[in-house]
């Protein structure tokens, strides 16, 4: 049986796993999306005409401890790729589950933080600061939302005994896009949240 | 469930494919990952101090990026193995992460962002 699964694996010419160049490919790609939303952000924060603006609504020790959860669960997804490696998989889907679990942290954290900026009057349509904000964060919120959904995907098909003869791949593609996930917050965090933004527009 | 559900093949039976291209030559044990943790988590102590001290302007963004860059590289080169597997998957990667840097901080430079901040 490991050697049909195996003769199903379909490789590049370039000798490399055609599944795996395709997340890399994929992920490449993402850094367009992402860069394109980040320059929106960077490009409009400064140029709204009214309030509230990014200083009256950001609340950098929040954000820092959503940034900590985000990293932590990277740990523990690379951990759980350690684990599958090493055939242990009751410890592979506790680690799973682990990641799952700080990134629901982490998205209730955004639904919190989004909340309390509609009470505080900023939404996707007040001014340039929140249709570019909303649209970052939120096109991050869901791909770790999806993130999520994978996780718990591998999971459930692990108990089901319905995972490939070799988990460690399906379990290191989807920490691949896990982990990009991170790094996208890793620069979200200190372009958005930690740079101070530029005076309001028209301010003295 | 029994953690051996999954066949469990000793690891001299490898795939007639499977060749060192294909798969990381090396990976970190599971202390070398916490210790990268670790960094990371003071990198970013690092930065959320920086965002409440008296440094402000060009110096303030640049010791910024630069904890910024070192998470990405750690994250990018450690946890998604990049550092270990094959070039070709670096090279993809970089290709996408830098093009969308250099194409986006043209438009950047364009629109004279840097003058309005």
């Amino acid at each position: 049986m490991a050697a049909d699964v195996h003769s199903e694996i379909e490789y590049t010419s370039t000798g490399l796993r055609s599944t795996k160049l395709a997340m890399w490919l994929f992920l490449a790609s993402e850094c367009l999306l992402f860069g394109g939303l980040i320059t929106a952000y960077v490009l409009y924060r400064g140029q709204s005409t009214s309030g509230p603006y990014p200083q009256d609504v950001f609340d950098i020790g929040y954000t820092s401890v959503s940034s900590f959860v985000l990293l932590a669960s990277s740990l523990t997804m690379v951990l759980s790729h350690n684990a599958a490696l090493a055939r242990d998989y009751a410890r592979m889907r506790l680690w799973l589950l682990a990641t799952a679990m700080l990134g629901l942290c982490f998205v209730g954290g955004q639904v919190f933080e989004f909340t309390s900026f509609f009470r505080e009057g900023l939404t996707i349509h007040t001014n340039l600061f929140g249709s570019t904000f909303f649209l970052l964060t939120g096109f991050h919120g869901v791909h770790v939302t999806v993130g999520i959904l994978m996780l718990l995907m591998l999971v459930a098909f692990s108990f089901r005994g319905s995972l490939s003869d070799e988990p460690a791949f399906p379990v290191e593609m989807v920490g691949l896009y896990w982990h990009f996930v991170d790094i996208v917050w890793i620069v979200i965090f200190t372009v958005v949240y930690l740079i101070p933004a530029p005076a309001p527009h028209g301010a003295v | 469930m029994s953690s051996t559900e999954h066949r469990t093949e000793p690891d001299t039976a490898a795939p007639p494919r499977d060749t060192p291209s294909q798969h990381v030559a090396y990976h970190p044990s599971a202390r070398e990952y916490i210790r990268v943790g670790l960094l990371l988590v003071a990198l970013t102590s690092i930065e959320v101090m920086l965002s409440y001290s008296s440094l402000t302007g060009v110096k303030l963004i640049a010791s910024l990026f630069l904890c910024t860059i070192i998470k990405f590289v750690l994250v990018v080169g450690y946890f998604m193995h990049l550092k270990f597997d094959n070039g070709r998957f670096s090279r993809v990667f970089a290709l996408g992460a830098i093009g969308a840097f250099t194409l986006y901080a043209v438009v950047l430079l364009m629109f004279g962002v840097w003058r309005t901040s």
